[in-house]
């Protein structure tokens, strides 16, 4: 028995075809929305891959660093350092900020890393041009995401910066790419007051009777130090020794130092499952909606073409084609249409994916998933004209 | 095939119920041998188009007998379950435009209906191209319907009728979109299919100028038959 469906195909290739692309840019935007959250937790893995800890130690009672604000002092780590199974712990800040450059500013995650070397908690496990910090201030390394160049000056609040080195997928859990400077000057950067507000901080302790003592010297002095300084991180990553287990250092953590700490898995589901998930959400129902928009139009197309060919249904059903022949047809329309939107979809996605502002990760196993929902989509769509189809009557082929 | 044509007796068929019930056919009388062209004519409204569909096993008579061949199809009630199947095999349509299917090729058109009955795709194409052969259009067996002319569209579509090699073909006005000289071609052409196949044709026609081609004619008024014979004048064809 010959294809019925094949032929029609062929036959109406050029109405199959465009309709086919129209189809697929509408299956690119839905298998590109997939890669947008892919591309998102993605982001949120490389975040913990390349902050280079097993345990993150945060202020205590809170989901901190990447999901809530997070407080620790800055001489925490000395303590975590000599627990049992602590490799390397090291002081990190994280600030989500514009930095400006000759005029124009870009959106980055300013991260502040502890003296050290390459390799140490917190700092960009490789580099792809320069070198890394090795001064104590005003030298950074930036994600080449971030359109910084080597050399370029860089402005973070009142302070001027030189790129020294370029790294890559160093991005927040958001895609904002990282800048790396020393800790020292990011966590002045997060507490900086401009000049006015300090001076008027100082005349306002000044004018305290409580700091102000006569009989007390020096401690106006200590005081306006102290407020003027800023002893915080937002978190102590921690790499623990080969054969130990980070729930059980962690464990001793929480229990002896009265923090907070979560392992690799723990912050891996506050990050996907909770900093993401409305992200996550919307794109769900983005997905849903595209999902129904595209049954819609399969739905509208196959039935407009089935309508087209009434009289020749009828024609077919008087000289006895079966019920389930025409059926099998039309399913096959739909599905050819479906396939040919699909790849349409998935080579507009793979080709459109670049073009992003941030990370779209396409994976095998969402394009299985996609093209086996369109050919659902397609015979589902395709019940209303094989309705239509089986209600036409053998008579209208018949004069009269 | 069998050998006794088709042959009505006291068909009847109503529409609705009650009051609002209308008597498309009354009394419908046919007998047509293998072989035999006859006319079926009758001003519109007379039960022409119902008598067809009934006829075509397409829809169900009301009273009556029908015998196809050796069989009886209808005897107050179909004998035959599968309507379908009975279209398919035992009964040929011929339409007034040829309703080609436009996405399948000549040979592929007239070689759907053994394919859909289970022949081979291969012999049922070499049956076509027979049959094509037959009706001088073999050289238009890979051409696609759209860039057949009107006479060659209709020769398909008789081929198609015949290719199941059905006792019985029923013709609705197939010469309605001819010109004087093809529409008698088309009927000649049935009349030697007719004779070489020993199938018995039908034709229902308004169409004068093939009327007086009939040996025999059945008018219809008011749902009920009447036999006469018709001129049988030979059709002569310009060179």
């Amino acid at each position: 028995m010959i294809s019925l469906a094949g032929r029609d195909i062929l036959h109406a290739w050029g109405k199959f075809v465009f309709t086919g692309i129209g189809l697929g840019l509408l299956i690119g935007v839905t298998l590109t929305m997939a890669g947008v959250y892919r591309g998102m937790v993605d982001d949120g893995r490389a975040l913990l891959d390349n902050s280079g800890a097993d345990i993150w130690v945060v202020q205590q009672g809170t989901l901190g660093p990447y999901a809530e604000p997070s407080s620790v002092h800055d001489s925490t780590w000395r303590g975590i350092v000599a627990l049992p199974g602590v490799w390397q712990a090291g002081n990190v800040t994280y600030l989500t900020m514009q930095v400006r450059k000759d005029g124009s500013d870009v959106r980055a995650m300013v991260v502040g890393i502890a003296p050290g070397e390459a390799g140490a908690p917190g700092w960009p496990p490789y580099l792809v041009a320069g070198r890394h910090i090795t001064r104590s201030h005003y030298e950074a390394v930036a994600d080449i995401a971030s359109g910084l160049a080597l050399g370029e000056r860089i402005q973070i609040r009142r302070n001027f910066y030189t790129v020294v080195g370029l790294t890559r997928r160093m991005v927040s859990s958001s895609g904002d790419p990282m800048v790396f400077i020393p800790l020292k000057d990011a966590q002045a950067a997060q507490f900086l007051k401009d000049n006015d507000a300090i001076w008027q901080g100082r005349q306002r302790t000044e004018e305290s009777p409580a700091f102000n003592r006569p009989g007390v010297p020096g401690l106006l002095e200590a005081v306006i130090a102290s407020q003027s300084s800023n002893p915080y991180v937002n978190a102590v990553l921690v790499r623990i020794r080969p054969g130990h287990d980070p729930e059980e250092v962690a464990q001793t953590i929480r229990r002896w130092k009265h923090l907070t700490a979560y392992t690799r898995v723990q912050m891996e589901d506050i990050l996907v499952g909770k900093l993401i998930a409305t992200s996550a959400k919307q794109i769900g129902m983005f997905l849903a909606i595209l999902a129904v928009v595209s049954a819609a139009i399969v739905a509208f197309i196959i039935y407009t073409l089935t309508l087209g060919k009434i009289r020749e249904i009828a024609v077919l059903k008087l000289i006895g084609t079966k019920n389930r022949t025409i059926a099998g047809m039309i399913v096959q329309q739909a599905l050819g249409l479906g396939l040919i939107g699909f790849v349409v979809g998935k080579i507009t996605a793979t080709f459109m994916a670049p073009a992003f502002p941030k990370y779209v990760l396409l994976i095998p196993q969402d394009t299985v998933t996609g093209l086996v929902a369109i050919l659902v989509i397609c015979v589902l769509a395709s019940g209303i004209a094989i309705r239509a189809a089986l209600r036409v009557d053998p008579a209208e082929a018949v004069g009269g | 095939m069998a050998g006794k044509g088709i042959l009505i007796e006291g068909l009847r068929k109503r529409y609705g119920q009650g009051d609002t019930a209308v008597d498309a056919l009354k009394d419908v009388n046919m007998a047509v041998a293998p072989g035999e062209v006859v006319g079926l004519i009758g001003p519109s409204g007379s039960g022409k188009s119902t008598l067809l569909k009934c006829l075509g096993a397409v829809i169900e008579p009301s009273a009556g007998r029908m015998t196809l061949g050796d069989e009886v199809i209808y005897d107050n009630g179909w004998k035959t379950r599968d309507l379908r199947a009975l279209r398919r095999d035992r009964i040929g349509f011929v339409f007034q435009a040829p309703y080609l299917i436009p996405f399948l090729d000549v040979t592929d058109n007239v070689a759907l209906l053994p394919m859909l009955a289970g022949v081979p795709n291969k012999e049922a194409r070499q049956r076509a191209l027979e049959l094509l052969q037959a009706l001088d259009v073999q050289h238009r067996a890979r051409a696609m319907p759209s860039l057949l002319s009107g006479g060659e569209q209709q020769r398909v579509a008789i081929a198609r009728g015949l290719v199941n090699r059905p006792p019985v073909i029923l013709a609705d006005e197939p010469t309605a979109p001819l010109d004087s000289e093809r529409a008698l071609a088309v009927i000649r052409i049935l009349n030697d299919m007719a004779r070489r196949f020993e199938t018995a044709i039908i034709v229902v026609t308004h169409d004068e100028k093939i009327i007086p081609t009939f040996r025999r004619i059945y008018h219809i008024r008011d749902g009920v038959t009447h036999d006469e014979a018709g001129e049988g004048r030979d059709i002569e064809l310009p060179a």
